[in-house]
């Protein structure tokens, strides 16, 4: 009876199988980096975002570092606001005075957020290393972003159209 | 006036017959999901799908390779032109997983194990084999149907995940080895697009879904063929073509649940 090399076969395509599904997960989907990790949320308030959408990347000179987690309207206010996720790695490393873009890349390509970090005052520096402020519990007194902080700095997407309307009126007034 | 009436009989006799087969077809898709759980019929249902799933192996792993290759030779002649090769890995990989890989191994799945199902069990029919396995008090359904039917629903979305596994592969053996796209920008971008939940998932969602069908009408319209040499030919022509257009139909269906509306 053949029996046993059929059954050795059809296990050999079963491993085939979940062979696949490994490459999709981890090649392909990339499930394993993406999912996992530790994060902290922070929020910012544009005018306009363009094309951006969730899970659009958050970048720091071309380094992903977070994505973007859901973007909805002000209730009140009538304006985008876009909560972001960032990695736990980059904790305690943006100062509170970066400020966030929306950028393309290249010219046919997805938006994303640029991060452009701040800087620190010396004090502040000193504040940090003396005062122990970035390991208490409140965190209103960090120079750096913490979880659940707003970034004020905010450039708003470039949209084309707005862009040509400001050329014109620019070659009407000269 | 009778000429009229004839009509109304006649639509009348199509529409009992189709009510007939498909009620016919319920009952035969329930013998065989509620036959699974006996011993005997796990090593009945892994000696067919060594039939209905190795056998299907080289036919899906060749076609996988050729449409990855494809798709990524006529995406590159494309995506060139706006400078965006570097899109080339996430248009392949979706294109795949969405729709190229559950849709064509279906098909092909329908025309190579699909097929010979209806054959084999039609000409069980036509030789009276089914009548003698209920003269010897063995149910048909859970001796043959049921192994068949469920060997076919477990390894058809194998199969689809091991074209779309091997049709990315080919993308990448054509988009980065002959083309020069770069490696890197290739798996990145692919990385950054695809999702698990909504493309991978969905995909093998999809193919589950084609598998019941296809096994389903391959099986029904063996067991119910008519048993004859003539009958068993157009039933296994019944098959592919029921299944094709089953697939094709369901697919759109499923794409606008799963893709269309957000």
């Amino acid at each position: 009876m053949t029996s046993r090399k059929t059954e050795l076969l059809v296990g050999i395509f079963v491993a085939l199988a979940i062979a696949a599904t490994l490459i999709l997960a981890l090649q392909v989907a990339n499930k394993g980096m993406s999912g996992g990790g530790e994060t902290y949320e922070l929020t910012a308030r544009f005018d306009n975002i363009g094309g951006l959408k969730a899970r659009s990347s958050v970048k720091v000179g071309g380094v992903v570092v977070g994505r973007v987690e859901k973007i909805y309207l002000h209730e009140t206010d009538l304006i985008p606001v876009v909560v972001l996720r960032i990695s736990e790695a980059y904790k305690n490393t943006f100062p509170d005075t970066s400020s966030l873009s929306i950028l393309t890349s290249g010219l046919l390509g997805e938006q994303f957020i640029g991060l452009q970090p701040g800087f620190i005052f010396p004090e502040d520096i000193v504040r940090i290393s003396e005062d122990k402020v970035c390991e208490t519990t409140d965190k209103s007194d960090c120079p750096y972003l913490t979880d659940g902080e707003e970034i004020i700095d905010t450039k708003s997407a470039l949209v084309l159209e707005d862009l040509i309307g400001q050329f014109l009126f620019n070659q009407g007034s000269e | 006036m009778s000429q009229v009436a004839n009509y109304f009989v006649k639509l009348g006799r199509s529409a009992i017959d189709t009510i007939g087969a498909v009620g016919q077809a319920s009952l035969m898709l329930f013998g065989a999901l509620f036959a699974f759980p006996k011993w005997k019929n796990v090593r009945l249902t892994i000696a067919q799908m060594y039939v209905v799933g190795v056998q299907s192996l080289l036919i899906i792993m060749v076609s996988g390779l050729f449409i990855g290759m494809v798709m990524a030779l006529q995406g590159y002649t494309i995506l060139v032109n706006y400078g965006a090769e570097g899109s080339l890995g996430p248009m392949v990989a979706l294109s795949i997983l969405r729709e190229l890989g559950p849709v064509v191994t279906a098909l092909l799945f329908a025309g190579r194990a699909g097929s010979a199902l209806t054959a084999e069990i039609g000409l069980m029919k036509a030789t009276e084999q089914l009548s003698s396995l209920e003269m010897m008090a063995i149910d048909p359904l859970r001796r043959i149907i049921s192994p068949r039917f469920w060997a076919g629903v477990i390894s058809m979305p194998m199969l689809a995940i091991i074209f779309s596994a091997i049709g990315i592969l080919g993308g990448h053996l054509v988009g980065v080895d002959w083309l020069g796209v770069d490696s890197g920008s290739y798996w990145s971008i692919m990385q950054a697009t695809v999702d698990w939940n909504q493309d991978v998932v969905n995909g093998i969602i999809k193919s589950f879904v084609f598998a019941l069908v296809v096994v389903w009408i391959a099986l029904f319209k063996g067991y119910s063929c008519i048993p004859t040499s003539e009958g068993i030919s157009q039933a296994t022509t019944q098959t592919v073509v029921f299944s094709s257009l089953a697939i094709l139909g369901l697919d759109f269906i499923l794409t606008a649940l799963m893709f269309g509306i957000n």
